[in-house]
């Protein structure tokens, strides 16, 4: 398992089409990711799940990942939270 | 540890609040537990709740007018200097002005309702179970089905979201899409809902976001429902046994109760929606008694038994 905390950096925060993206970039891989914050715990693939987050600027969150391409899958949320 | 305010007890349960100078909104309860504090009344401290909210009925009214006056406050004052939530009086009787100047000295809320006193705890610890019951989210979808609660889960894409719209639209109720929060309300039944941000939404792959209750109407969506069954999409795996007779059941467990489970392989063609409907009335049957398997099993055995004569 792969375990990282991430700031969120992109501008507006989680706001919809940010975590539609997100969504979608967790779906490409094989591994089962899930992002926590404040307790809540949610299947990074579910679109409906990352909504209840509220995720503005600035916040931390945890991902995880478990699966055969959890390092790459962890990596590059990492990535795109950060806005790099 | 989750928790409720006296304000909210207080609008719920319809109490008059005879101490309005004291703020509710501080004062938590996180115990779904009601006291009757007669045995503390008569000095009995030990193995006192004082995290319970305190109900104080003719019982402990009878006790208190048989005690000399100094006595009576002096029992009020070892009671209110417990650390106690709030203090409830029953079928409208009011405490005399001495333990209402009490109340205010410690911070603690004197509450009055016009209920009898077993009604009242009743509908306090049913209120409180629900309100401070253990809570998970989990990734799945709640439809009501002929009034069951079946919760569908699998991977992401197998297509749960589509087989809730399909039973929509034969007729059922959604409860909630992809995310359910779960209640454990008591040690058989748990309670799900949507989280309010995502209510009567579901995400369709291709086609984005659908808004069930303004497209197919208020009588296609629920807002909590219990939650009777489970129904898991796999995909179709050679290797694997799945059930063929339903002689015994699965289970899955939530927050420690336990709820059957059904795995269900799915190929492309197979009509999700119908398989999905005939658990739910398959599992309605046999609560009402009857077990389709059971009575396949008694007719093989007894036309075997038949032969052997």
């Amino acid at each position: 398992m792969t375990k990282r905390t991430v700031t969120i950096e992109l501008d507006s925060g989680l706001e919809v089409r940010p975590i539609a993206m997100l969504v979608q970039l967790a779906t490409s891989y094989e591994s089962k990711i899930y992002v926590q914050s404040e307790g809540r715990k949610v299947n990074a693939k579910s679109i409906m799940g990352m909504m209840t987050l509220d995720l503005p600027a600035g916040e931390k969150v945890v991902v995880t990942a478990e699966g055969e391409d959890e390092e790459k899958a962890v990596c590059d949320i990492e990535k795109y939270l950060s806005n790099n | 540890m989750y928790g409720v305010t006296i304000t909210e007890l207080i609008r719920k349960m319809d109490f008059k609040n005879l101490t309005p100078e004291l703020d509710t909104d501080k004062i938590i309860v996180s115990h779904p537990d009601v006291n009757r504090p007669a045995l503390q009344l008569t000095g009995f401290y030990d193995h006192f709740d004082n995290e319970r909210v305190q109900i104080i009925g003719n019982v402990e009214l009878a006790y208190l007018s048989g005690l000399t006056r100094e006595r009576r406050i002096a029992m009020y004052d070892k009671l209110l200097s417990g650390k106690i939530p709030c203090l409830v009086f029953c079928r409208g009787q009011l405490p005399e002005p001495e333990v209402l100047e009490l109340c205010g000295h410690y911070g603690v809320p004197c509450l009055s309702s016009i209920k009898p006193t077993s009604d009242v705890m009743a509908e306090v610890i049913r209120w409180l179970k629900t309100k401070l019951a253990p809570c998970i989210s989990i990734h799945g979808v709640l439809v009501d089905v002929f009034g069951e609660g079946v919760l569908i889960m699998g991977e992401s894409g197998i297509g749960k979201s589509e087989a809730a719209l399909e039973l929509i639209k034969r007729g059922h109720r959604l409860v909630s899409d992809d995310v359910v929060e779960i209640r454990k309300v008591s040690d058989d039944t748990l309670v799900g809902s949507a989280p309010e941000i995502t209510k009567y939404f579901i995400e369709l792959r291709g086609i984005g976001i659908i808004d069930v209750k303004t497209l197919f109407g208020v009588e296609s969506v629920k807002d909590t429902q219990s939650i009777n069954m489970v129904i898991k999409l796999e995909e179709w795996d050679k290797g694997r046994e799945y059930d063929r007779l339903g002689l015994e059941e699965q289970y899955t467990e939530f927050l420690g109760n336990k709820v059957v489970l059904h795995s269900i392989p799915i190929r492309p063609g197979r009509n999700l929606a119908i398989i999905v409907e005939s658990a739910a009335v398959n599992y309605r049957q046999k609560k009402m008694g009857y077990n389709a398997a059971q009575e396949l099993y008694n007719r093989v055995q007894a036309n075997m038994a038949g032969r052997n004569e």
